[in-house]
C-alpha cells in the first residue's frame, strides 16, 4: 500500500475579519490579496515545508499537492511546482506527487517540460506528475478559455509526454500550442518519462482517458459509496481495454484526524473543514461561487458525461438554469446566533463523520473505520487529508507523530491482509486479461 | 415578451454549415445580426417588418444554426455572414446588428462592403473602449449581464418576468457558451477594427441608447471617427438593449436610414 500525506496549505490569519472560523460564510472569489500579511505569509511557507520533513520522518510514503488559484484556502496555486522543487532538495525518500498541474490553463506547457524535469532530476525520480482541468477559478485566475479547457489538456498532455520522450529537436504544430524548436535541455531522471497520475470527480472522459493511457485515477475526498461506482466504472473501462485493474491504479484521498482521545480526535477534526478550509466541500462554511465554478463550456453539457461523484443537478443549477432571476444572498447562510452556529457546525461534522467523509479517532478506533473505507473501496494508494483549514502547526504535528508512531503501521498490515498493493508495488500497467477474460469483456 | 408576427423559418447551407432564419414582412429585405444572448424576436421585428422583409439570422453557433467548432473568432462569424450574403443573392443589401451581432456586422462591412446598401449598429461591441471596459457575463452569469443591459432591473422585470422561462435561461446559457468559444480574450473588441473601417463607405447608422451599461459610449464615438459615412443617434432613456426597451424607435431609426440611402 502506498500511503501519502495532504494538505492544501491553508492562509490562516486568525486576526483578520474575514478569517471566519466561527462561522459567516465567505464567498469563493471575492477576497482581495490586499488582506496578505507578509510575515504571516513567509511564516505559513515554512511551517508547511516544516511539516513535509516530519511527514517523511513519521513513515508516510509520498507528499501531495495541488493548485488552486486566487484564494486563501490554497497557498499552492501557481507554486505548486516552485513548492515541489523545494521537497525534491530537502526531503530524501518521499514521492512527490503533483494533483496536479491544471494543463489547460497554461499556454506556454514547455515550461512544464521543464520544470517537471527539473523536480524528477532532482528528486532522483520521485515525482508523480498528476494532470487535473481545474476548477473554474483556476481558468479564471489564468484568463484560460474554459469551452477549450478539455482539447487543451489532451494536447499540451501529449506535447509534455513527447518533448520528455523524443530527442529533439523537433517542431509541434497542434491546435493550441505550436513550437518551433523542443529541445529542452533538462530530461526527466524517470524513463521514459516521470509517472503521470490522474484525479477529479466530474468527468467520465477524465477517467476514460486515465483508462487508455493506464493512468492510475485518484478520488478527492468524494462521497463513498458513489466513488465505488466510479472506481468499477474504471475497472470497466480497463477490461474493455483488455487489461484487469488492480489497487495499484486506484487512489483515495480522505479527511482524517487522529488524537489521543476521542474527544481531542473530534474537536481537532472539525478545524479540518473550518478556518480557510476549501470551499468546495460539503461541510466548508465557505460559498463557491456558481458562476466562475461553472464557466461557460467547462463542463459538458451532457448528463452521461458525468460521474456519479459529479453532482449533476448541482452543476446545471449553478449554470443558473433553475435560477430565478435573484441573486443568491450567502451571508444569508450565517447562523444568526452562536448557538445556532454550534447546533449547524456539530450537526455538519457530524454528518462527515457518519458517512466517512471524515475520519476521527484514537489510532485504534479510527483503524476501524479506515478499514471500512479499504474494503469498500479497494485503493491501493491512500492520501490522508489532514493539517487543513484551522489546524494549527501544534494540531498537525501531534497527529503526525501519533500516526508515525500508531497509525501508519497498522494501516500498512491492513493493505497486506486486503492484497491492496501501491502504484510502486505492483504494474501500473494492470494485467492483461486472459482469453476467457477478453471474450467476456468483449474485448 | 411581444408575440412576433408570422415568421417562417429555413436553414441555408453556408460552406456546409446550416444557418437558421426567421424570415418576417414583405418589402426591402433587411438583414438583422442579434446579441451575444441569442437570437430573440420581439416588438423591434414585428415593427420593422410592417415595412420590410425581415432577415433575422441565428449566427453560426447560435440558436439553431450548427456551431462552427473551429471558430475562434467573431470575424470568422462575419465570413460565414459574408458568404450567407452571396448565397441569399440580394444585391446590395441592408444590414442591422445589436451588439455582438453589431461588432459581427462591422466585420462584415470591413471585408465585404459591395454587399451592403446601409448598415446599422446598435450598441455595437468590436472597439476597446479608451477607458472602462465592455460588460462582462462571465464572472457574474448571463441573468446579471440581461439586467445590465437594460436601463433598470424593473425593465427587465417587465420584459422577462420576475422568473425568466426555461426556455429563455437555456438560451442565454448557450449563447454565452458559444461567445465564450469566439472572444473570451480579447473581450469583445478587436484591435485592428477601428483602422479597417477607415475604408468603409458603407452610409452607417450608430444608434445608442443613452443609459447604454453594457458597451460604452465611447465605442461608439471611434466607431464614428473612423467610419467615412457615419451619423450617431442616440435614443434618450434606452439601456443597451434599445430595440428592447424602445423597439418602435429603433425600427423608425432603422427605416429612416434605408430612406436616407435611397
Amino acid at each position: 500500500m502506498f500511503i501519502g500525506y495532504f494538505t492544501e496549505r491553508p492562509y490562516q490569519d486568525r486576526t483578520a475579519d474575514w478569517y471566519k472560523a466561527s462561522g459567516v460564510g465567505l464567498l469563493d472569489l471575492t477576497l482581495s490579496n490586499g488582506v496578505i500579511d507578509a510575515d504571516v505569509q513567509a511564516d505559513l511557507y515554512h511551517r508547511y515545508f516544516d511539516e513535509k520533513l516530519y511527514i517523511e520522518e513519521m513513515g508516510f510514503d509520498g507528499v501531495m499537492l495541488n493548485s488552486h488559484h486566487s484564494t486563501p484556502f490554497c497557498m499552492g496555486g501557481g507554486p505548486m511546482n516552485l513548492e515541489a522543487a523545494v521537497l525534491a532538495r530537502i526531503t530524501k525518500k518521499l514521492k512527490i506527487i503533483l494533483l496536479g498541474n491544471v494543463l489547460p490553463i497554461w499556454d506556454d506547457p514547455m515550461y512544464l517540460v521543464e520544470e517537471l524535469a527539473m523536480i524528477d532530476v532532482l528528486s532522483r525520480g520521485r515525482l508523480v506528475s498528476g494532470w487535473v482541468r481545474g476548477t473554474g477559478r483556476e481558468s479564471v485566475a489564468h484568463n484560460a478559455q474554459p469551452p477549450y479547457n478539455w482539447e487543451r489538456f489532451l494536447e499540451a498532455h501529449d506535447f509534455i509526454k513527447k518533448a520528455w520522450t523524443q530527442d529533439g529537436p523537433f517542431r509541434f504544430e497542434g491546435e493550441h500550442y505550436q513550437y518551433r524548436y523542443v529541445n529542452p535541455w533538462v530530461r526527466p531522471y524517470t524513463k521514459p518519462h516521470p509517472r503521470i497520475w490522474l484525479a477529479g470527480i466530474m468527468s467520465r472522459a477524465t477517467i476514460d482517458f486515465a483508462v487508455e493511457n493506464r493512468y492510475p485515477y485518484v478520488m478527492l475526498d468524494s462521497k463513498l459509496e458513489l466513488t465505488a461506482q466510479v472506481f468499477e466504472y474504471y475497472r470497466e473501462k480497463a477490461r474493455e481495454h483488455g487489461y484487469q485493474s488492480g489497487p495499484q491504479n486506484l487512489g483515495y484521498m480522505f479527511k482524517i484526524c487522529i488524537e489521543e482521545t476521542e474527544e481531542k480526535a473530534y474537536e481537532t477534526g472539525r478545524k479540518l473543514i473550518e478556518g480557510a478550509g476549501n470551499l468546495f466541500l460539503d461541510g466548508s462554511q465557505g460559498q463557491a461561487n456558481p458562476w466562475a465554478q461553472n464557466l461557460p463550456g467547462l463542463n459538458t453539457r451532457k448528463a452521461s458525461g458525468y460521474l456519479p461523484t459529479a453532482q449533476y443537478v448541482h452543476n446545471i443549477e449553478s449554470r443558473g438554469l433553475n435560477l430565478k432571476g435573484e441573486a443568491i444572498d450567502f451571508t444569508a447562510q450565517a447562523a444568526e446566533t452562536p448557538a445556532e452556529h454550534e447546533f449547524r457546525r456539530k450537526q455538519i461534522f457530524d454528518g462527515l463523520l457518519e458517512r466517512h467523509a471524515v475520519i476521527v479517532g484514537t489510532p485504534e478506533s479510527a483503524l476501524k473505520q479506515v478499514r471500512h473505507v479499504l474494503e469498500t473501496l479497494r485503493p491501493g494508494n491512500v492520501i490522508f487529508w489532514h493539517g487543513d483549514g484551522d489546524f494549527t502547526h501544534e494540531d498537525t504535528m501531534r497527529g503526525l507523530k501519533l500516526m508515525g508512531e500508531r497509525f501508519l503501521p497498522a494501516v500498512r498490515e491492513i493493505g497486506r491482509e486486503l492484497g491492496l498493493q501501491g502504484a510502486w508495488e505492483a504494474d501500473p500497467n494492470g494485467i492483461p486479461l486472459e482469453p476467457a477474460d477478453e471474450l467476456a469483456a468483449g474485448v | 415578451m411581444t408575440a412576433v408576427l408570422h415568421a417562417a423559418s429555413r436553414d441555408v447551407e453556408v460552406s456546409g454549415l446550416n444557418v437558421h432564419l426567421n424570415e418576417l414582412g414583405a418589402g426591402e429585405p433587411v438583414i438583422v445580426l442579434h446579441h451575444s444572448t441569442g437570437p430573440l424576436l420581439g416588438a423591434f421585428h414585428d415593427r420593422l417588418a410592417l415595412s420590410h422583409r425581415l432577415i433575422c439570422v441565428d449566427l453560426p453557433g447560435y440558436g439553431q444554426s450548427v456551431r462552427p467548432v473551429r471558430a475562434r473568432s467573431p470575424r470568422d462569424l462575419a465570413i460565414y455572414v459574408s458568404q450567407l450574403l452571396s448565397a441569399l443573392e440580394l444585391g446590395p443589401t441592408h444590414l442591422v446588428g445589436f451588439g455582438f451581432g453589431g461588432w459581427v456586422a462591422a466585420e462584415v462591412a470591413t471585408m465585404n462592403q459591395d454587399s451592403l446598401a446601409t448598415l446599422t449598429l446598435v450598441g455595437a461591441a468590436g472597439i476597446k473602449p479608451r477607458a472602462g471596459f465592455i460588460h462582462d457575463p462571465m464572472l457574474n452569469g448571463y441573468i446579471e449581464y440581461m439586467k445590465a443591459g437594460l436601463s433598470s432591473d424593473e425593465v427587465f422585470d417587465e420584459i422577462f418576468g420576475v422568473e425568466p422561462s426555461k426556455d429563455l435561461l437555456d438560451l442565454w446559457d448557450y449563447s454565452r457558451e458559444m461567445t465564450a468559444r469566439l472572444t473570451w480574450k480579447q473581450w469583445m473588441w478587436n484591435l485592428i477594427l477601428p483602422d479597417l473601417l477607415r475604408g468603409v463607405r458603407t452610409p452607417t447608422t450608430l444608434v445608442w441608447g443613452s443609459e447604454d451599461r453594457v458597451v460604452p459610449r465611447d465605442c461608439a464615438e471611434q466607431y464614428l471617427a473612423n467610419l467615412p459615412n457615419a451619423r450617431l443617434e442616440i435614443v434618450e432613456g434606452a439601456g443597451h438593449l434599445v430595440e428592447l426597451e424602445q423597439p418602435h424607435a429603433v425600427a423608425a431609426l432603422v427605416v429612416d436610414a434605408i430612406t436616407r440611402a435611397l
